[in-house]
């Protein structure tokens, strides 16, 4: 089994290829370790760092930009987004707030990227 | 004594301010969402000499006359006039004799300054024009202006002086008694009484006087397209530049605006039935508006200079003449239609001479008012003042100190006070302010406009449209 | 009228002005910067995705992320920000700007200016793409604008034209909050973004690539309701027979980025291949003591590069304003074959020298030719919408003093 993966670790976008020989994958074409995990993880469950936006109660914006601290299951994207839009968060915020406190049952939390000062009069 | 005027375009409007000068009650009915929205947004804002149309005619008659109005209602109305002068170009001895009958037609006509020039005064008047032209007819009296602020100011100005505009209706009919209107009834069901109905309907004129079973010529629409170049076009353009005329019509010019782009169009397509919302584009119709341009001014077709392309609608008719008459079929029914090109310089004249000469025909009494004010309150723009001024503005009011419109430079109060008289959409404020008419197009500030719309009319941004019915801008929410 | 007075005046507090004035502040001089919008951040504050960060803070980070981490430190130095302003008009030569601000007028005098007024998008005006003007039509940015900082869906169902990255990552937000993205259309035969976001964007969610594709019409009464694509041959006209129908109420733009440079084009020189400020690698332009840098030099694809020459050439504008300038001699740069998008335009031998440059046409292989400094450097998979960057030590720029010109050629 053969496959051809582009590495989107870095914006470097090594063309990584993949060879299974056996029990073991032979793995050419990239310039990092980084790389070689990443071409791997891409066959068998390829993850993705969720980037999106978090309501915000009496916040001076209406919402606070989140990430997942690590790539999480690509296939559980969808599902998660759904989870995401329905919950709010009280302002303040500061980067890193744990919003989701292990979004994928595997310790990936979903952390604020953007700070929200308060604003008690808000209407949003 | 009350009168109803269909249309608020720039002729409506400016109708609508004529009647109010006199004792009576009028309101001035526009079925779009805004004043100005129809042919009086796309054309090419230019007052004409008046030497291009045929003595005897009615384009004759108010062009020149119209064109002399201006400069009093730019400073009535505050609007923003440039007197740039305009050439009609030509290649050879044998378009001489053209030029001359323009001239001598001008001169039967009334208007000023006129003259015919050889090739190096052309090129004083015109240093970037093409070699290949070595004559050209220069009229000093052409300008360029603002022509959706001629109408907003005008219905501004009606409106503060008691008039009532009505905006998002229709006139569907009337009730005619003994041949005369008595009552107009609009499409949300309102019913005006009436003793007098100017129709000054667009394109629509033809489909409004039928309504009330009035025969008047048949209205066939000619779209023209144009291309409004950067602001960096206008290094290479003083004067409204005309080729020679064709039995189609002016042809398509280069035409700096008033606020310091260049206009290039329009081309001049009948459309084949009666579709006045087709305002589209076509391929053709933009490569020929660039092709012209560059004929004229080498060096004009520039794509790094494209800020965008639209199209216009004129009514035209097979007499190519206003058509403004009151009605065989109802006494008091005036229509003011056909208004195609010099339709916005002879506006001011049509409404003069409509007023003062049809109405009363119609059996209204005119009596003239004493407290009719004809100047509008000043909407200072930030680009256009000191800054010794905007400092004081600012103190008086921040808002003046946040600007809004990079491009153009254009403040927050600006904004708001362009919702306060009259802006429902993006749209409406953008060409009250200019806000959104420059370089980015809105790229980097049509959300803030939407907002601030929004906020001052207390309505959420879901229901902030662009313009017409039916643009909106955002769906909802992406977090509830 | 307030009169201020500051040593660096930075106009614009984007990436490369925020790295500018900290740079500037932390070289010991008092530093204004001017911002037009109420914070600074520019776009950073929108991009919410990832991929800042790596080169400049070793560390990967959101838009957001990479703007407060310059803007604490701002404010840890003698840096003014004055946000909600606007230079309204500016004297390069004095440097003397007057500006507008909800605080009042005012005019401030510094002894160096650095602008870095970023880019503007393409409009869709400028494609001259006919057919209605209909609503619905707009750049990635200002969707953008709308979906992560105004909390408000511009669209029900989308095509984004212009496969750059600014239109893969709002095809995949879009399709994230419930947007039918119906596909990118590209008129090149390649994609203009990065092959990490091709895969991310795109792929991920199976969202079509159309290359060698235009939209050739749009059509709607209002709100837009439907496309005319077309395929389009090298020259990128339109393949008769070709055209098919989309529907959508949504046209995403991503037609290209244009560097702000129109304000200041009358003093300043602008590189016409670059269409932004022909600078030095000390980020000086063709005026003495005014700066430029970041995307109003050039359009830059990675933000840890626009923060990198905004922090050199800050440095370098302070040096300016102390009277410590460090001018050294300074030669031409000059673009041989392939050789697209090129910064900077003017080596000062007196700085290290970051090369950036984009290829005219994709190249499968390739190598970067410095003639003059005899160095080379390999490449794979080179494609324009992916800079190629090169630092060469000041040490070695000897060599460009006799020769009196820096070529850069691709082979």
């Amino acid at each position: 089994m053969e496959g051809h993966i582009t590495c989107v670790i870095c914006p470097v976008g090594c063309r990584i290829s993949v060879k299974k020989i056996g029990q073991e994958y032979s793995i050419t074409g990239n310039k990092c370790s980084r790389g070689k995990e990443y071409a791997l993880n891409e066959l068998v469950m390829p993850k993705r760092i969720l980037a999106t936006s978090v309501k915000v109660l009496n916040g001076t914006l209406p919402l606070a930009s989140a990430k997942t601290t690590g790539p999480i299951d690509r296939a559980l994207i969808l599902e998660k987004m759904s989870l995401i839009s329905k919950i709010a968060v009280e302002a303040p915020v500061e980067i890193g707030d744990v919003l989701i406190d292990d979004i994928d049952g595997e310790g990936t939390s979903l952390v604020a990227t953007r700070p929200v000062g308060r604003n008690e009069t808000s209407n949003q | 004594m009350q009168a109803v005027v269909v249309g608020g375009g720039v002729v409506g409007s400016l109708l609508a301010r004529e009647l109010s000068r006199y004792r009576m009650k009028v309101i001035l009915v526009e079925k779009s969402e805004d004043i100005g929205q129809g042919i009086t947004k796309a054309n090419s804002a230019i007052l004409h000499g008046g030497y291009d149309d045929p003595p005897g005619t009615l384009r004759a008659r108010f062009c020149a006359a119209g064109n002399s109005m201006f400069k009093k209602l730019s400073e009535e109305l505050k609007f923003s006039v440039k007197r740039i002068g305009s050439i009609v170009v030509a290649k050879n001895e044998g378009d001489l004799p053209k030029l001359k009958e323009l001239l001598e037609n001008g001169v039967k006509n009334g208007v000023q300054d006129l003259k015919i020039v050889g090739k190096s005064e052309l090129k004083k008047l015109e240093p970037h024009i093409s070699d290949d032209f070595k004559f050209a007819l220069f009229c000093g009296s052409a300008a360029v202006t603002e022509p959706w602020m001629v109408a907003i100011a005008s219905a501004m100005n009606f409106a503060s002086n008691g008039g009532e505009v009505i905006i998002n209706d229709e006139v569907v009919g009337g009730r005619i008694v003994e041949r005369k209107v008595v009552e107009v009834c609009l499409h949300s069901g309102r019913r005006i009484k009436s003793d007098l109905v100017i129709n000054a309907a667009g394109l629509f004129f033809e489909e409004v006087a039928s309504r009330f079973g009035i025969d008047v010529p048949k209205v066939k629409l000619r779209k023209g397209e144009y291309i409004l170049l950067d602001r960096k076009a206008s290094s290479l353009v003083r004067r409204i530049v005309f080729p020679l005329p064709t039995a189609e019509g002016k042809g398509r010019l280069v035409v700096p605006t008033v606020d310091g782009g260049v206009l290039l169009g329009p081309t001049s397509v009948e459309l084949p039935g009666f579709t006045p919302e087709d305002l589209s584009t076509t391929a053709e119709g933009l490569v020929s508006v660039r092709d012209s341009g560059e004929y004229l001014i080498p060096g004009i077709d520039n794509p790094g200079w494209y800020i965008k392309s639209f199209a216009g609608l004129r009514p035209e008719t097979d007499q190519k003449d206003f058509y403004i008459k009151r009605a065989e079929e109802i006494k008091n029914f005036i229509t003011v239609g056909a208004i195609r090109s010099p339709g916005l310089t002879a506006a001011p004249a049509i409404a003069e001479y409509v007023v003062r000469n049809i109405v009363p025909e119609a059996d209204v009494n005119l009596v003239e008012r004493d407290d009719f004010v004809p100047i509008i309150e000043e909407r200072e723009r930030i680009k256009d003042i000191t800054f010794e001024r905007v400092s004081q503005l600012i103190k008086r009011h921040p808002e003046y100190g946040r600007i809004v419109c990079q491009c153009n430079e254009v403040s927050e109060a600006e904004i708001i006070q362009a919702v306060r008289d009259g802006a429902r959409t993006i749209d409406g404020v953008k060409f009250r302010t200019r806000a959104g008419f420059g370089r980015c197009q809105g790229g980097f500030c049509s959300w803030n406009i939407a907002k601030i719309i929004a906020r001052e009319l207390n309505k959420d941004l879901r229901d902030v449209r662009q313009n017409s019915e039916g643009s909106w801008v955002v769906d909802g929410k992406v977090r509830q | 009228m307030k009169r201020l007075i500051t040593d660096v005046l930075v106009i614009g507090g984007g990436a490369a002005g925020m790295a500018c004035a900290l740079s500037a502040a932390k070289t010991g001089v008092e530093v204004t910067l001017l911002e037009r919008e109420p914070v600074v951040g520019g776009v950073l504050n929108q991009c919410i995705h990832n991929g800042f960060g790596l080169q400049f803070y070793q560390e990967e980070l959101t838009g957001p992320e990479f703007a407060v981490r310059l803007q604490n430190e701002m404010n840890q130095e003698k840096v003014t920000v004055i946000g909600e302003s606007y230079v309204r008009e500016i004297d390069v030569i004095k440097k003397r700007a007057m500006v507008l601000s909800p605080l009042g007028a005012f005019e401030i005098s510094s002894k160096a200016v650095v602008i870095s007024t970023g880019a503007r998008e393409r409009p869709f005006g400028s494609l001259l793409i006919h057919g209605d003007r209909p609503s619905g039509i707009m750049p990635a940015g200002l969707a953008q604008r709308y979906v992560n900082l105004e909390n408000y869906l511009p669209s029900r169902k989308a095509v984004v034209l212009g496969s750059g990255d600014i239109g893969l990552i709002m095809a995949r937000r879009l399709t994230l909050e419930g947007v039918e993205v119906v596909g990118v259309v590209e008129r090149m035969p390649y994609p203009g973004g990065l092959t990490r976001n091709i895969v991310q964007c795109l792929e991920d969610y199976e969202i079509p690539l159309l290359l060698s594709t235009t939209v050739t019409k749009v059509m709607g009464n209002g709100r837009l309701e439907e496309i005319e694509i077309s395929d389009v041959d090298e020259s990128f006209m339109p393949i008769p027979g070709t055209s098919r129908r989309l529907k959508a109420d949504t046209l995403i733009l991503s037609a290209g980025l244009l560097p702000q440079v129109e304000d200041f084009d009358n003093d300043l020189i602008v590189d016409p291949i670059n269409k932004g400020f022909l600078v030095s690698n000390t980020g000086e332009s063709s005026i003495e003591g005014v700066f430029a840098a970041g995307n109003d030099v050039a359009i830059f694809d990675l933000v840890d590069y626009v923060a990198a020459e905004g922090w050199i050439a800050g440095r370098h504008a302070a040096l300016f304003a102390l009277g410590e300038s460090t001018s050294g001699d300074r030669v031409p740069v000059l673009r041989g074959e392939n050789v697209g998008v090129l910064v900077p335009g003017i080596v000062d031998m007196e700085e290290h020298l970051r090369l950036y440059i984009r290829l005219r046409k994709p190249m499968n292989e390739g190598t970067v030719v410095l003639k003059e400094l005899d160095f080379e450097k390999a490449f794979s998979y080179g494609v324009p919408s992916e800079m190629i960057q090169i630092v060469i030590n000041k040490e070695k720029l000897a060599p460009l003093f006799s020769a009196g010109r820096l070529t850069v050629e691709v082979r």
